[in-house]
């Protein structure tokens, strides 16, 4: 007779909720009224994230429990990111909740009489509420999940969803069902690498679960080559996520033609899900092999930063130019994943949640600046808005400070915690190059301020939108983070620092 | 000894400067009389501070503030504090005494300006910045001050942006400070790793424990941060072009206080260089670099605010080289400073004034007997004049004798090259400073008939009389009775050192005055005779060098920034000619249709994911190549 599993509800209970939501949310697309439903989907959805995040105070206090038989782990790390993800995911969706962004009918052709008369009839897509669901439920278990199917399956929950989202916009929708094509293909070939070096790993240890993996990995009597080939397709399926060179040519497209919502609940959440995972990887099941991993980490980090700084100076699309920044913010948080000590853990993680409501704030501001065909995002355009719209301009121009990590910002916090978790473990190439990159970077964060304040106003028809309330709550909640995380981060530094600690 | 007012003297300027910015055109009535007296009440308070500070007995005078505590994690501890001592003070006095001279004299000069406003928020937000940077208790500290000074300074540099090249001086100041700057953050990283803290006090608590090559590494990126600040030799090239900015800028910013933060920061640290005598050499050597590139590049320039850049470049050459020299230098580098303070913000001033008069004028070969029809100016600009070229009894000349007295008299070979640029440094500046005087104020006019030269109004002769005055009084005041010496000892740990004098001062002394002599004397007789209106064109190779900057922005354009365009320019012809193009290219020829662009589309995920193949397998060889 086999025993009955036990799912330790209340430890799983964020992740229940969400989904639960979620589901909800296919039922309200069934049976409310088509004129109701948007306001129905965004209190629903803006209450399920609320209760989750309630639900994850209750159990802050574990400092590890199995949950599912073992398949999922709380412990604090995966606490600290699953709140992070919920956060974030709350401030996103006031922004995605500005149906503008999104495409009155996704079936439609693109300039076709019936895309026409969707728009003319005010219909909306409010499929992207659950859709929004489903992908933050997996991402609430991608950083927890404690084995490798686990971690497949979360995997694929939270990017499908996203696959969708990217093709959803309003405007340009051909650019942006583009790049949802693209990102799916792509995605795809990189979930297959992962599936592969899962199966690998499964014929080097025999086990799926991480402490199994863990313990052949230290016996060390088992078959090398499947660990070497395992750990290089597992890492790959992770590293293309978070947009690592050189698996990183879908960042910009994607980033650019998704809605610009979308792009910024991409940005930060899948990054903060992304490297969960990948932190719990390396520093649990394969920080004995660290010997194999860590000098590729470290050139993959290097090419990262330089690739991402050096590039992004050239853009010309304020989307493209944060895609390649966003790139290079990957390689930042690669230095702290290397470092492979505790300094290290506390430090990617207080990054994440900084670069994560600055990336939310700076993209909520990029939707509020159109023209009457949609966003405005050449660059030559945005010349003269500081003297056009001053609040928008420098809430815009904070952000950017925070990306370049100008002191009293979250953003200096961040990179100093960082850069010096990864000197204190001794890699100093890393340290130089970050250091250097980020004064590459600087340049082109602050030619956007100079154009926004200093360059000729070319008189074109631009206007920033007058927010929803909503969005200006969004925007401006993650102003003040970036700033309160910037002057005083105390007390968020002593939290991180007393949960960050993982669990076998 | 703690004090709780310190605060106010950064707070006060920081919410004037928010409160004018918030205001917006609401403030423009008032708002530069309001920034005024911000300036001046936190002059007032600095000033009640060095009383309190002066009635204490010499060990007990530094007094600290903790704000708040700023990051503690762990070990890793920063408050957010503030620290007066001796050597703050005097930055706090010159800060805020020279700022508010400034101030009143801007409320005339920038009368005409419609945004006059939001200039002096930004001069309130310089003085906050400036402050914070010399009251700051751990380079940590410094750093947030270091980088609001630089920001404040590319903001009032490109003032006028509406002319481009001003936008692009205020972007090549920007770029050359974040150059520096990286040394910076880069010191603060090795002294964490190596002391576990980055406060003053704790560095120099713990500085006997380290290893010389830490030590080392500390200072000479802590040299490489002053030589992006303080214009030195190799990020020296900015300052020049600096001079984009509205003059009381250039006077406040660009002359007495931001670009001497060098000179403090070296000066601080004094605990790490003393040492770590490799990275005090390079100091040295630096500074001697600097002041006579300085020097000779302000023997060129015909425009009279970049000859005055040019002197303020080789002035800090002199006082980064004082700082290498050692406990005994770093007072008269301090005392150069302060000098230097007076005597140069005072002939900015005076430069402006002359600009005033003549339409914004720079070009000195356009001047030509001003004195007669600006008397006031002509005299306070002579006053400073006889002070820079160290004319006793007037100011530079205590301060300026005195650090080549001691280089001179440093150990070996050494002394003697160093001695000799320094000297050499004060004949060539007797020349170029006369230069100026001979083509500005004296002489026939040259100037075009449309000019109407006018003597200033009170408001900006007022401030420049009493620099004047400290130009001529403030030499004699530091240093008799080796005041100042004694003053910042606590500070530097300097404390008597009997070493054989190579060279009796009567001897320095004599050897610098007759430089002087002959600097001054060659300048007359070359500008005696009636000087073109335009710039001569053939001259020999050595003035054309020295006209473009002894060649730094070619060197500059050459090394640096032509590579990295190069590397940029090929990264992204990568990116989009190899990968997209490449597809791109053959998709339009074959089909070009809209039919083929779609399928060009799907070309590029193929080409994606053969990137993503190609990089499987490079991490598949190189985790391979690793393991074996």
């Amino acid at each position: 007779m086999s025993d009955t599993p036990v799912l330790q509800y209340s430890f799983l209970a964020p992740i229940l909720i969400v989904l639960g939501g979620a589901v909800i949310g296919v039922l309200l697309e069934a049976f409310a009224a088509a004129k109701r439903r948007a306001v129905l989907q965004l209190t629903l959805t803006l209450g399920t994230l609320f209760i989750a995040f309630l639900s994850l105070l209750r159990i802050r206090n574990l400092t590890s429990a199995k949950a599912a038989m073992g398949s999922v782990m709380i412990d604090g790390p995966t606490i600290l990111m699953q709140g992070t993800i919920l956060l974030i995911a709350f401030f996103a969706v006031m922004i995605i909740g500005d149906v503008d962004n999104f495409t009155a009918q996704a079936s439609a052709v693109p300039g076709s009489d019936e895309e026409k008369s969707a728009l003319q009839a005010g219909r909306q897509q409010t499929e992207i509420f659950p859709l929004t669901l489903f992908a933050v439920a997996g991402m609430l278990l991608f950083p927890a999940a404690n084995d490798l199917v686990t971690l497949f399956v979360a995997l694929e929950v939270l990017s499908l969803p996203l696959y969708l989202m990217a093709g959803l916009s309003r405007h340009r929708r051909l650019f942006s069902q583009e790049a949802a094509l693209k990102y799916f293909l792509l995605g795809a070939y990189a979930s297959a690498f992962f599936l592969f070096g899962a199966a690998f790993l499964y014929g080097f240890s025999y086990s799926v679960t991480l402490s199994g993996i863990h313990a052949a990995v230290i016996g060390g009597t088992a078959n090398n080559i499947f660990l070497l080939i395992g750990l290089t397709f597992i890492s790959l399926g992770l590293l293309f996520k978070v947009g690592a060179v050189p698996f990183h040519a879908w960042t910009p497209d994607v980033y650019q033609g998704a809605p610009t919502p979308i792009t910024g609940f991409m940005a930060a959440a899948t990054k903060v899900a992304a490297f969960g995972a990948m932190l719990r990887i390396y520093y649990v099941t394969f920080a004995e092999a660290n010997w194999n991993w860590r000098p590729i980490l470290t050139v993959i980090a290097i090419a990262t930063m330089l690739v991402g700084s050096i590039v992004a100076i050239t853009q010309r699309d304020i989307k493209r130019m944060l895609a390649y920044s966003s790139i290079a913010h990957a390689g930042f948080l690669f230095t702290g994943v290397i470092a492979l000590n505790k300094a290290g853990l506390a430090a990617t993680l207080f990054y994440l949640l900084a670069y994560g409501f600055a990336t939310i704030g700076a993209f909520g501001v990029i939707t509020l600046v159109r023209d009457s065909s949609g966003e405005i995002t050449d660059l030559n355009r945005w010349a003269g808005l500081g003297r056009r719209s001053p609040k928008i301009a420098a809430l815009f121009s904070f952000f950017l400070f925070a990306f370049a990590g100008i002191p009293l910002t979250s953003g200096f916090i961040g990179k100093f915690a960082i850069f010096t978790a990864a000197y204190e473990s001794g890699n100093i190439g890393v340290v130089v190059v970050g250091v250097l990159s980020s004064a590459i970077a600087a340049f082109f964060y602050i030619r956007v301020i100079v154009m926004m304040y200093f360059a000729d106003d070319n008189g074109d028809s631009l206007t920033v939108v007058i927010p929803s309330p909503l969005t200006s709550i969004a925007i401006w909640v993650s102003g003040g983070v970036t700033l309160v995380l910037g002057v005083y981060p105390t007390p968020v530094l002593n939290a991180i620092n007393t949960l960050a600690t993982f669990i076998r | 000894m703690t004090s709780n007012n310190l605060v106010y003297l950064i707070a006060l300027p920081l919410f004037s400067s928010g409160f004018l910015m918030m205001l917006g055109r609401r403030a423009d009535k008032w708002g530069h009389i309001f920034a005024t007296l911000i300036s001046a009440s936190a002059f007032g308070i600095g000033a009640f501070e060095f009383l309190q500070m002066l009635a204490r007995p010499s060990e007990s005078r530094a007094v600290t503030q903790k704000l708040f505590s700023w990051i503690s994690v762990g070990t890793f501890q920063v408050d957010a504090s503030l620290l007066l001592d001796q050597l703050s003070i005097s930055f706090v006095l010159l800060i805020t005494g020279v700022g508010t001279l400034i101030h009143i004299y801007s409320i005339a000069y920038m009368s005409h300006d419609l945004d006059r406003r939001r200039f002096f928020a930004f001069l309130n937000f310089f003085i906050a910045a400036m402050l914070l940077l010399v009251l700051g208790d751990s380079y940590l500290n410094l750093y947030v001050g270091w980088e609001g000074v630089g920001l404040a300074s590319y903001l009032l540099i490109g003032f006028w942006n509406q002319k481009p090249e001003y936008a692009t001086a205020a972007k090549k100041a920007f770029i050359a400070n974040r150059v520096g700057d990286v040394g910076l953050s880069l010191a603060i990283m090795i002294a964490f790793a190596t002391f576990g803290t980055v406060s003053f006090a704790g560095v120099e608590e713990k500085v006997s424990g380290a290893s010389t090559a830490a030590l080392t590494g500390i200072g000479l990126m802590l040299l490489l941060a002053a030589t992006g600040k303080s214009a030195q030799f190799p990020l020296q090239s900015w300052l020049g072009d600096a001079m984009a900015g509205p003059t009381p800028v250039s006077a406040l910013i660009h002359a007495a206080t931001m670009v001497t933060a060098g000179v403090y920061l070296i000066t601080r640290s004094n605990f790490i260089f003393d040492n770590a005598p490799t990275a005090q050499l390079c100091v040295v050597i630096i500074g001697a670099i600097t002041l006579m590139f300085g020097a000779l590049i302000g023997t060129a320039k015909d425009d009279i605010k970049k000859a005055l850049a040019a002197s303020t470049m080789s002035q800090i050459g002199y006082m980064i080289l004082a700082t290498g020299l050692g406990p005994v230098g770093y007072a008269f580098a301090i005392m150069h400073l302060l000098t230097h303070g007076f005597f140069k913000a005072g002939m900015f001033l005076g430069a402006g004034s002359v600009m005033h008069g003549m339409d914004d004028e720079v070009n000195m070969r356009k001047y030509g007997g001003l004195g007669k029809l600006m008397p006031i100016t002509a005299i306070t600009f002579g006053l400073g004049y006889l002070a820079i070229i160290g004319v006793p009894p007037f100011a530079g000349f205590y301060s300026k004798d005195k650090i080549i007295e001691t280089a001179f008299n440093s150990e070996g070979i050494k002394g003697l090259f160093i001695g000799g640029a320094a000297l050499l440094g004060a004949l060539v500046t007797a020349f170029y400073m006369t230069r100026v005087i001979i083509l500005t104020f004296t002489g026939a006019k040259r100037w075009d008939e449309k000019a109407h030269p006018h003597e200033s109004p009170f408001l900006m002769w007022g401030p420049m009389a009493i620099l004047a005055i400290g130009s001529v009084a403030s030499g004699f005041l530091l240093s008799s009775g080796n005041r100042f010496v004694s003053w910042l000892a606590p500070v530097v740990n300097s404390h008597e050192v009997e070493h054989a004098e190579r060279f009796q001062p009567v001897v320095v002394t004599t050897m610098a005055l007759v430089a002087v002599l002959i600097g001054v004397a060659i300048a007359i007789a070359k500008y005696r005779s009636d000087v073109p209106r335009v710039a001569p064109t053939n001259v020999n190779i050595f003035t054309k060098i020295a006209r473009r900057d002894l060649l730094q922005d070619d060197f500059n354009e050459a090394v640096l920034m032509r590579p990295g365009q190069a590397l940029t320019n090929f990264l992204v012809a990568t990116d989009e000619r190899a990968i997209d193009g490449a597809v791109r290219t053959v998709g339009a020829v074959v089909i070009g249709s809209s039919k083929g662009i779609r399928k060009t589309q799907n070309g590029f995920v193929r080409s994606y994911a053969l990137l993503i193949l190609f990089g499987a397998f490079a991490l598949l060889a190189t985790i391979w190549v690793v393991t074996l």
